[in-house]
């Protein structure tokens, strides 16, 4: 495997080399968009896509409430307590209804978010921002399921917007962040009785990784965190919770508040190569080969070099010579995400009914704002299982037809296709590929899978549509075979 | 993980399987094909562990998850409490209709008369309840209390095991089980997503809400499908660094082999009339899968309706009886196959309900509640009253933990023992840390 970071030459940097620098940064992209690059060079063409970072918002906020959670007003407080003296059942029955009703209204709104980031993810003319965004989401996991307050993890996800391309800010906005400090129990961690949770992570999981912290640095650093609380959608720092006693965390001694200790956090080394680990695994794939390692370790060092600005770092990154090697090509594991995203970017489709789709995200292991726990989503091979890759399949047949196959209704004919699914089916429908059987097939294996596929994998194809002919219908059927092969689960 | 073996196609796998099941003669399928398609052989301890005489071979344990929070307390009814009647004066039922199980003096518990064939498989020795189940510091949310009993691991507890990660108890059992299913069939679930409680490490539970729904749903078309079939076999020439490939080729013809076997054996029709209720329905199926011999050795079905905060009445006999009857139509067509002691069912909620009932004629969210074990090998002697199928105490009604029945069995004792002693699992790799368990299997 080629570990250089040196840019790839212009000379070979060519359609294949583009569909695969947009299926990573921006989850898929049609020809035309592969088109677009092509001509630009290699750092051209990253620097085309890195130009999303600072484009402005593109996309409409979804429909939140900021009070769907909110704290119980003074009278409703003083009915409560009346009612639990007198044991008056009826009142603590009407209370326990509001409650349940709040509920069941932060759960709705969740759903929406939901729809409405995906959609994003699908739609978004800034697709490598929402990447980050999934990518910090990720790192920064934190669930709807445990906090139960939708606006705080909608606050969260705009501040990964904010800040997609900076870890120190993203580092140091995490620890007034209402919903980390909720879903850590910070907001239980007091003077008089630390809460080491957020302390653990932030080092374990956000910043260092195992290995490069002791317990007592835990302890100290739950310490300097002590006060750092939640007011209903807000950060607040309880001056009579914190202890601004002197702490020693990682051999440095001072009166730490989480705001130094994120400081101290973001100046050990091992903060850089931890960072670059998780932007390695997220863009290339999980690999410990040793020319992965040499890479990782030189994002760090850039990473560094940068103060934690990652546009630099991901120019290089992305323009290197690594990332177009046929090693790193075609072997990341697609999440449920960029599988539903990719399929609809890359041919253009619809987009189908997003309940449906967030449904199946959920059934492929990816409900977005629940992942199963702070470490995030396992991700790589962990996505694939017997029970995940049908509804891989079959998520593809719905996105390509706009039909799910339902139960009550399992056969797919061809009354079933939507035939006026996408125009970059149309255009090669019409176009002059369209007698040619092997050129079909090809143009959709370059596009689904990419150039990288080996004759032999195309051949079947090109037997299926010798056979049933080159009308929509067929094509339609084409995809279905496509997006079914167990390469499509890979990018 | 990505280790994969030899390419093989979906066709040469089905007859190898076959020759191995013909060559085999009476030893369970799944034991035998393991232990000689696993690529290292299997200790010879651990091939001995699923031996003991006496017993069966070919453990089966069926859980099935009662969603909602079932009440407790209108399920195991302590009729002879005067308090019981006080704390219930709408909802309570009444006493002359309870099927009594203890009427010892100081005693008066029975189950609701909804559940005369539960009633039934008591008195035959074949099922059994274990009163006051729950766990530490309870939670009273749906979602984290059903994460509880899935992960089992509470965070709330004063020394908890590490975050489970996604992971449950039954997932962690299996994965530290040598005999492992080789088309990663060990656990299958009915429901469109997979239990928390199935998902291990390594092990994957097969899930799907409808068999004919566990496919690719483009297999209708006869030409469509076999190419299909072509493009799912590992090509030859697979680069040897291209581990992403082999691992999604390899994972393509388990859920092909998987689906075929499941679709099959839940295609057949049932020796006997199973219950049309959702629970019967899951049932017929797991019954045929059982029957057809799937390498599979847990599965994991599920009911809801439980979470009845108003007008209960109405409600939860129904559900009682849909229970009742489904579990007891289960081991009738299991005996009908000859399955009959090779199963053991356990059935759980998330947690009881308040003892108090509400203004809505319902009740709201509790704490611990009554588990229920079914099988041939319950081991009655040990409960009170002498083999009344009860296990354990009823909470007492004036020790309530504000307002709850206060638990005295942990339900991880409950795990421990089904994992120990009836599908000798590694409970403590399971749990994190050893559960003493409960004698509930015998020996």
């Amino acid at each position: 495997m080629d570990k250089s970071l040196a840019p790839l030459p212009d000379a070979d940097f060519g359609r294949p080399q583009a569909r695969h620098l947009l299926r990573r940064t921006c989850f898929g992209a049609t020809d035309w968009e592969v088109d677009q690059l092509v001509g630009l060079g290699t750092l051209g063409a990253v620097d085309r896509i890195l130009a999303q970072l600072d484009a402005p918002d593109d996309w409409p906020d979804p429909d939140v409430d900021p009070d769907i959670i909110a704290p119980p007003t003074p009278e409703q407080r003083a009915m409560y307590v009346k009612a639990r003296q007198d044991n008056d059942e009826q009142s603590l029955e009407s209370l326990r209804r509001l409650q349940l009703i709040a509920r069941q209204n932060d759960q709705q709104m969740i759903e929406s978010m939901r729809r409405w980031q995906l959609r994003r993810f699908a739609g978004s003319t800034t697709p490598l921002r929402e990447n980050l965004v999934l990518l910090w989401h990720d790192h920064f996991a934190t669930r709807h399921r445990d906090i139960r307050d939708a606006f705080l993890l909608y606050q969260q996800n705009q501040l990964f917007r904010q800040h997609a391309a900076d870890f120190a800010a993203l580092a140091r906005a995490i620890v007034h962040d209402p919903a980390m400090l909720r879903f850590l129990n910070n907001d239980r961690n007091v003077k008089r009785k630390p809460n080491e949770n957020l302390a653990r992570e932030l080092m374990e999981l956000f910043t260092l990784g195992e290995g490069n912290y002791t317990e007592r640095d835990i302890r100290e650093g739950a310490r300097a965190l002590t006060g750092y609380h939640v007011r209903d959608n807000d950060f607040v720092f309880e001056q009579r919770d914190h202890d601004d006693g002197r702490k020693t965390i990682l051999g440095q001694t001072a009166d730490f508040d989480g705001d130094s200790f994120v400081k101290l956090l973001l100046e050990q080394q091992a903060c850089p190569r931890f960072v670059a680990g998780k932007i390695y695994k997220h863009f290339a794939f999980a690999s410990d080969a040793p020319a992965s390692r040499v890479v990782v370790e030189r994002l760090a060092r850039l990473i560094r070099q940068h103060q934690y600005d990652l546009r630099p770092v991901l120019r290089i990154f992305f323009a290197g010579r690594h990332f177009y090697d046929s090693d790193v090509v075609g072997r990341q594991f697609k999440s449920p995400v960029a599988l539903v995203a990719g399929t609809i970017r890359s041919l253009d489709l619809p987009p189908r009914d997003v309940e449906l789709l967030t449904n199946g995200l959920r059934l492929m292991g990816q409900v977005l704002f629940d992942p199963p726990s702070v470490a995030g989503w396992d991700g790589g091979p962990m996505w694939i299982n017997t029970s995940t890759l049908f509804v891989r399949q079959n998520t593809a047949i719905y996105l390509v037809t706009g039909k799910y196959p339902s139960g009550d209704k399992p056969k797919l004919d061809q009354s079933d296709f939507d035939l006026t699914l996408s125009p970059a089916l149309a255009e090669a429908d019409s176009s002059a590929v369209s007698s040619n059987s092997s050129a079909i097939v090809d143009h959709y294996v370059n596009l689904l899978l990419g150039e990288h596929i080996p004759t032999a994998r195309r051949a079947p194809l090109v037997t299926f549509l010798d056979k049933a002919g080159t009308q929509s219908q067929d094509l339609v059927q084409l995809l279905l075979l496509i997006t079914a092969m167990p390469e499509y689960q890979l990018c | 993980m990505l280790d994969s073996s030899l390419p093989y196609t979906r066709r040469q796998f089905l007859n190898r399987s076959l020759v191995l099941i013909s060559t085999i003669g009476t030893a369970p399928a799944f034991l035998s094909r393991s232990s000689l398609l696993l690529a290292a052989p299997a200790p010879a301890s651990a091939l001995a562990a699923g031996n003991v005489p006496g017993k069966d071979e070919g453990r089966i344990l069926v859980v099935v998850q009662l969603s909602g929070g079932n009440d407790g307390l209108n399920t195991v009814i302590p009729c002879g409490f005067p308090a019981y009647y006080k704390l219930r004066p709408g909802i309570a039922v009444p006493e002359k209709q309870v099927l009594m199980l203890d009427d010892s003096s100081g005693g008066g518990i029975g189950i609701h008369p909804n559940m005369t064939a539960l009633f039934e498989m008591i008195g035959n020795k074949r099922a059994a309840i274990i009163q006051g189940v729950g766990y530490p510091n309870p939670n009273h949310s749906h979602f984290a209390s059903m994460d509880i009993w899935h992960s089992g691991v509470n965070l709330d507890e004063d020394q908890p095991v590490r975050a489970p990660h996604g992971t449950g108890w039954i997932g962690r059992a299996l994965d530290s089980s040598p005999l492992k299913s080789d088309v990663c069939m060990d656990c299958i679930a009915i429901g469109s997503e997979a239990p928390p409680a199935t998902r291990g490490r390594i092990v994957q539970p097969v899930a799907f809400e409808r068999s004919d729904m566990f496919r690719w749903a483009g297999d209708s078309d006869e030409q469509l499908d076999a190419i299909y079939e072509q493009l799912q076999n590992e090509p030859a020439d697979l680069a040897p660094s291209d581990s992403a490939a082999a691992f999604v080729f390899r994972t393509a013809m388990d859920a092909q082999v998987a689906s075929d076997k499941v679709r099959k054996a839940v295609g057949r029709k049932n020796e006997t009339t199973l219950p049309r209720s959702d629970l019967g329905r899951q049932l017929a199926a797991v019954a045929n899968m059982i029957r057809a011999e799937l390498p599979t050795r847990v599965y994991y079905v599920a009911m809801g309706g439980f979470d009845t905060h108003a007008n209960q009445t109405g409600r939860q006999p129904n559900l009682l009886r849909d229970f009742s009857e489904a579990m007891a139509a289960f081991y009738r067509e299991l005996d009908a196959t000859g399955n009959g002691s090779r199963v053991v069912s356990v059935a759980f909620s998330e947690f009881g309900r308040r003892a108090a009932q509400n203004a809505s004629q319902g009740t709201d969210h509790g704490e611990a509640g009554p588990v229920f074990i079914f099988g041939d090998h319950l081991a009655l002697d040990i409960t009170s009253g002498g083999g009344c199928g009860l296990i354990g105490q009823h909470p007492a009604l004036d020790k309530l933990n504000d307002g709850n029945l206060a638990y005295q069995t942990d339900f991880r004792s409950v795990y421990s023992e089904l994992l120990t002693n009836w599908m000798q699992l590694d409970a403590k790799a399971a749990l994190g840390r050893a559960y003493p368990p409960l004698k509930l299997i015998r020996d």
